[in-house]
């Protein structure tokens, strides 16, 4: 049976009823109507779900919903500010970080989490901390480029 | 079992002399007029939309009281259904339709000539995961606990796992048709005298590799929405790369008019060539829609995806080749047996693809292909990146190397003085136009440093180079048609909005921005201002999907005729406002302008209305049919490409001598892509290509064990991290073909097929060890080097 | 979408709320930490159970804390803070390094130490959907008599996975262990046991509370890996060394542990006796190194094959021990 909860998701605390067993994965896309959050698995073998609990990456088909009150939850929709697209999104259109774009929301999350603690990201760093999010299209490559470029954007080349 | 009657043709034979005479090289127009949109690092058509969530994909889709459907598939590589009881599913309480193979009879198939499947099995299953009954319900809970109360009694029969197996005339028959053993189809062509080739040859060399298959895995798993209207229209949103075949398979299985059918493609989350062709949960939604009531959402499991699959098929390859001593080549032998899978899908195609394109790019005078296809009980093979020509291409460029080196020749070298010439024809009349490949060679060796390195690296590290070639799409339709392969429509609207409609399905190759930047470009008017309706059976012209990388070539020609109708238009009644003559008027930046007084000049958007009050409504269409090239034999019609890709690869690697464990050190990568419409976008194609190359080149693996896929998750079925990907460097190559769009030809699939042979190569270079078989796994190369190892201590 | 099944979720307040709820559930519940391992398994139908019993935010499950040089982590210490946390990373190095290497790092910033030390053994006929296992007739882990391993054996052969546990042993740490009986202190090692079916030692409603790690002293341990990607999998062959030299150089004591090549963690005593007592040395690390290709016997349910895992055991000892020793890498070129 479904039970009220309440979740803040991007900034907004929201009230959604679902039942214990659902994972967060599901609440957002099912419930929230949220569908910008991916799923490749629903194993944790893909990362296409990675959502951001109270800052940390996580895969949000192995996370219950009910255990995720009370923490910040961010997702894909919540990148861009009034409309107005990330530094990080901004990069990835700029260099073609996105093909089929089903991966990017995961990879998009992930990479911001590591912007946020990280401002100047070695490539070695970035390869690691995208390491849980698997790309078929592009090799990654584009998407090194991607988080690099929007770290300088960010805060300026490294002096 | 290729002929319409049903009764398998067991081979087919044909023998021609090469058809001599040259192509004209005919300069391309515009080659050197600036450009205001091509060419340029320009954002894609649909970068917010993938890049803020925004797309909605299949699974995205959410329709008022939409129910979940799902499959029950069989526990059985082979055995014959003996009872299938649904009562207690169907009385399940949220459970809405139950249906069997019985319900949906039709057989079907993507090629014509091997109509065998049906939408779930009717007598007989033939691989584990193939879909026997389906369920709709509530939810997915409901869903999945109907799928365990149908109760199916299966006779399980022997199964047949491997091409010897298949082969063998005692094996269980998987199709009642075949006539020896499980052999589906054998085909022989043969072009020019090969005795006389080879007895004019210097060396004769011979081989044997093993292509291992492997599958596509796009990030999205594939799903269908059907929504089934009171009125007999039904509509299916479904993640497929083929939209127009779809839609022919639902009218046929359906038996409905396909007038009241129309397919969407949503953005399609990945493909690779595993999404084009009708899967049975496709053809099913829309009935469990009907019969409930209610709209039907198939999603599958990655384990099921595992289970369409349609990818790599393991081939097994022979070579024999007559060489001159400067490698030259006077004849080639070859041929190859398919590991095809329980159905036909593709794999006639294929077939014939692992012969086809073996005649380029080195001038090969005398060729005979031997290739045939067997049936196992494994889930069935078909098109994945590079579409059969991905195996031969490793067999030849590792054997090609074999040559160079016992020749005493540098490989690269070798490779250069035998290339064919551009605007030539092949002795099986192959058609080529533009030609970078010398281009490509060079760019690739100057870069990598090859002629300091290749032999000359210490053991355990080494360095390997192979080429490769691709079709810019198939010559011929998948099912023969006198219609265009590709259709585009634009309207052009009273604020200079343009709107184009074209049947494409865009599956993350960028083919919406490809269109939005050829129309861009030939109205002059700003991306922003194109809007397209793409992927939609109903509302757009067809595109025959997806596959063969055909889109650019097709769909780009199509587009750009139309408008370069509706430019005619704009710039009749644009001259007539300026006094200009039309031949001196320019378009770009949303101006249509006098090229020897840009001051001169009138709003796109003024122009349009001024037309559309000369002209009525501005509306034009384009189409593209590519030339007739199919050689006088039958089989031809697999190969001609109304232009080819070419590439270069090389690849250094470091082998450990202790572990077996490769790293790749960089690959460099040439392709000649005819003209990069955006190099962003081609650039991300070729390192994608080259990804998936080296991927199946080192780790990828689709295996079986008891008659079971072995690993059908994203754990286990090895798809590279971020932490696993080589550098690459990449060269565009640009040669202008005069028939492309812009000059344009493909870029999609060519990439991927030398980067194996080039680490193959490599792995020789650094280790003296030739690897034979794909994938170059640790395992193998350690296995090796204690072998010889062992060799060389029982020679002391 | 794979769904889990359908359960009640509590999560009690405190250790002992928890330790009731299993009492008076019983076999229908379910203890989940990070969650990481058992939602999986969850989804697959390994396990269906009628009510989670969520422990990860259990106050007796957190903390770091060090006490005469024994550093006590609690159980719910997530894997990202045992890699990361600089403390720890200070201290022992080859823990973190364990940590890190483990899944993914959205996986690590949820899966705690507690819950990679009760990993389920994993097999690869076992660690699959209902309906493959229910193809091949289900295995003698899940709903059958039967090992598909060795058929006709009478034993489970699923493999130890854990990352952290062959360091934790090598470390020589230790657990706190509580249950409807009590609390008592349990050595990592003594958790295990040689059965893939049922390969914790811990009796049914106990809870791994904290771990205790001696003080690292003079022990050098490393930790190396060998999977086939770098992300995402599951050791092939993991070994722990620790090695303690006496003043003169000499082995006073060596731990090596083996990971995913058996049902258990397992020591290799055969490399160990030969260590003792002997410098570090080409010539020690070569027998050590042929001590455990003698002694590792991996079966065939995990990705890569036998005959590539038995080396790379031998090659990962030697390694981690001329690592230790600084002596240069062998020349594999000469290999």
């Amino acid at each position: 049976m479904k039970e009220l909860f309440r979740l803040n998701v991007n900034g907004e605390d929201t009230d959604v009823a679902f039942e214990p067993y659902k994972t967060l994965l599901e609440v957002l896309r099912e419930d929230l109507d949220l569908t910008g959050t991916k799923h490749g698995c629903e194993l944790g073998e893909c990362g296409a779900c990675t959502v951001l609990l109270d800052g940390r990456p996580v895969m949000s088909c192995l996370y219950l919903a009910v255990e995720a009150q009370n923490k910040r939850i961010e997702t894909v929709e919540g990148l861009a500010d009034r409309g107005v697209p990330s530094a990080l999104q901004t990069a990835f259109a700029r260099t073609g970080g996105a093909q089929c774009g089903y991966c990017t929301p995961g990879v998009l999350m992930s990479a911001t989490a590591l912007l946020r603690e990280n401002t100047h990201p070695s490539r070695d760093e970035i390869k690691e901390a995208l390491a849980g999010n698997l790309c078929r299209c592009t090799g990654y490559i584009k998407i090194f480029d991607a988080v690099e470029l929007a770290a300088v954007e960010i805060t300026g080349p490294e002096s | 079992m290729s002929s319409e009657k049903g009764t398998p043709l067991q081979s087919e034979t044909s023998t021609f002399h090469a058809p001599s005479e040259p192509l004209a090289a005919h300069s391309s127009e515009r080659t050197t007029q600036n450009f205001s949109v091509i060419g340029k690092r320009n954002l894609k058509y649909d970068w917010h939309a993938k890049l803020t969530g925004a797309a909605k994909y299949t699974d995205d889709l959410r329709l008022p009281r939409m129910i979940y459907g799902r499959l029950l598939r069989s526990p059985h590589p082979h055995a014959r259904i003996l009872r299938i009881d649904v009562s207690r599913a169907r009385a399940m309480s949220g459970v809405f339709a139950v249906l069997t193979g019985k319900d949906l009879p039709i057989r079907y198939g993507i090629l014509p000539s091997s109509q065998d499947e049906t939408a779930m099995a009717l007598e007989k299953v033939r691989y584990v995961g193939e879909a026997v009954a389906a369920v709709a319900a509530v939810d997915e809970w409901t869903a999945e606990e109907a799928c365990n109360a149908i109760e199916v009694v299966y006779e399980p029969l022997q199964p047949v796992m491997s091409i010897d197996e298949a082969l063998d005339p005692d094996s269980e028959k998987i199709h009642d048709w075949t006539k020896h053993a499980n052999i589906q189809k054998n085909v022989l062509l043969e072009f020019g005298d090969l005795d006389e080739g080879f007895a004019e040859a210097d060396r004769v060399f011979e081989d044997e590799y093993f292509f291992e298959g492997n599958t596509h895995v796009p990030m999205e798993n594939h799903a269908a929405l059907a929504n089934w209207e009171p009125t007999g229209k039904v509509t299916v949103w479904s993640s497929t790369q083929t939209p127009h075949y779809l839609h022919r398979e639902l009218a046929r299985v359906l038996d409905l008019p396909p007038s009241r059918i129309r397919v969407i493609a949503p953005p399609v989350g990945g493909g690779f060539g595993g999404k084009s062709e009708a899967f049975s949960h496709e053809l099913v939604a829309p009935v469990l829609s009907r019969l409930s009531g209610r709209p039907v959402l198939i999603s599958l499991s990655r384990e099921e995806v595992f289970y369409c699959h349609r990818g790599r098929h393991p081939v097994r390859m022979w070579i024999r080749t007559g060489v001159k001593s400067d490698g030259t080549i006077t004849a080639l032998d070859f041929k190859s047996t398919l590991d095809g899978g329980a159905y036909g899908s593709y794999g006639i195609a294929t077939t014939y693809y692992t012969g086809a394109l073996n005649t380029l790019p080195y001038r090969v005078p005398r060729y005979r292909f031997e290739g045939r296809r067997v049936f196992t009980n494994k889930p069935p093979c078909g098109p994945k990146r590079g579409h059969g020509t991905v195996q031969p291409r490793f067999a030849i460029e590792a054997h090609l190397d074999r040559i160079a080196g016992e020749l005493g020749h540098d490989p690269a070298e070798m490779r250069k003085g035998m290339l064919v010439s551009p605007f030539s024809w092949t002795v099986n009349h192959l058609r080529v136009t533009s030609c970078g490949l010398p281009e490509a060679i060079d760019a690739v060796l100057e870069r990598s440093g090859w002629r300091e390195k290749h032999g000359h690296l210490p053991q355990g590290k080494g360095i390997g180079l192979a080429c490769s070639v691709y079709l810019s799409g198939a010559g011929l339709p998948i099912y023969w048609n006198p219609m265009p392969h590709s259709g585009a429509q634009i309207k052009i609207d009273r604020g200079g909005g343009v709107t184009v409609y074209c049947g494409t399905s865009d599956i993350g190759q960028d083919s919406d921005s490809m269109l939005a930047y050829v129309v861009a470009e030939e109205l002059g008017v700003d991306i922003g201002d194109i809007h397209l309706v793409t992927g939609d059976t109903s509302l757009a012209p067809v595109d025959l999907g997806s596959y063969s990388s055909r889109v650019t070539f097709m769909a780009g020609n199509a587009a750009r005729q139309a408008a370069s109708k509706l430019r005619a238009q704009l710039f009749q009644v644009a001259a007539a406002r300026l006094d200009v003559p039309e031949a001196r008027l320019g378009a770009a930046g949303g101006m249509i302008y006098d090229l020897e007084d840009t001051e001169r000049q009138i709003p796109f958007a003024q122009a349009a209305q001024l037309a559309e009050a000369e002209f009525g409504t501005l509306g034009e269409t384009g189409s593209y049919t590519p030339p007739k090239l199919a050689g006088p034999y039958k089989g031809s019609g697999v190969g001609p490409s109304p232009a080819y890709s070419f590439t270069c690869a090389v690849a250094e690697v470091d082998v450990d001598l202790e572990t077996g464990i490769l790293s790749i050190q960089k690959i460099w990568v040439a392709h000649d892509l005819g003209r990069a419409l955006n190099p962003v976008v081609c650039e991300g194609q070729i390192e994608g290509g080259v990804y998936m190359g080296w991927a199946e080149a080192v780790i990828e693996e689709q295996v079986f064990r008891k008659g079971l896929h072995k690993q059908p998750s994203l754990l286990e079925y090895k798809i590279p991290t971020s932490l696993d990907m080589p550098d690459v460097d990449t060269t565009i190559i640009e040669s202008i073909d005069p028939e492309g769009p812009f000059g344009a030809k493909e870029v999609g699939q060519g990439p991927l097929a030398p980067v194996i042979p080039a680490i193959a190569n490599a792995v020789y270079d650094a280790t003296g060890i030739r690897i034979d078989s794909t994938p170059i796994m640790a395992d193998k190369v350690l296995r090796a080097i204690e072998m010889r190892r062992k060799q060389h201590a029982a020679a002391v | 979408m794979l769904r889990l099944n359908r359960f009640s979720y509590v999560a009690p307040g405190d250790l002992d709320g928890a330790l009731a709820l299993m009492e008076k559930h019983g076999q229908d519940a379910m203890l989940m930490a990070g969650g990481t391992d058992l939602l999986v398994n969850i989804k697959q139908r390994l396990a269906t159970p009628a009510l989670v019993v969520g422990i990860r935010e259990l106050p007796e499950l957190q903390g770091y804390s060090l006490d005469r040089g024994w550093l006590t982590l609690g159980a719910s210490t997530r894997l990202c803070d045992i890699e990361h946390d600089p403390r720890i990373r200070m201290m022992y190095p080859a823990l973190s390094d364990a940590a890190g290497l483990i899944s993914a790092p959205q996986v690590r910033t949820v899966a705690t130490l507690g819950g990679n030390i009760c990993l389920d053994t994993r097999c690869n006929y076992y660690n699959q959907s209902q309906e493959w296992r229910r193809a091949i007739g289900f295995c003698m882990k899940k709903d059958s008599p039967i090992c598909r391993v060795a058929p006709g054996g009478d034993r489970c052969w699923a493999v130890a996975s854990a990352d952290t546990v062959p360091v934790l042993i090598s470390l020589r740490a230790e657990t706190t262990v509580v249950g409807p009986s009590g609390i008592r202190r349990v050595p990592v090692e003594s958790l295990y046991q040689d059965d893939g079916l049922v390969p914790l030692t811990l009796r049914f409603g106990e809870i791994v509370s904290s771990v205790h790690i001696p003080p690292p002293d003079t022990w050098t341990t490393e930790y190396a890996k060998f999977r086939l990607r770098q992300s995402f999998d599951f050791p092939l062959v993991g070994i722990a060394a620790s090695v303690r030299r006496d003043p003169d150089g000499n082995i006073a004591d060596a731990r090596v542990v083996m990971t995913a090549v058996a049902s258990y963690p397992e020591r290799a005593s055969g490399a160990e006796s030969v260590l003792r007592g002997k410098p570090l040395s080409e010539e020690s690390i070569t027998t050590a190194g042929h001590a455990v290709f003698r002694q590792a016997k991996p079966m065939d349910n995990t990705a890569g094959s036998i005959f590539h895992r038995k080396r790379m055991a031998r090659v990962l000892v030697e390694r981690s021990l001329r690592h230790i020793a600084g002596l240069p890498e062998r020349d594999a070129r000469t290999a």
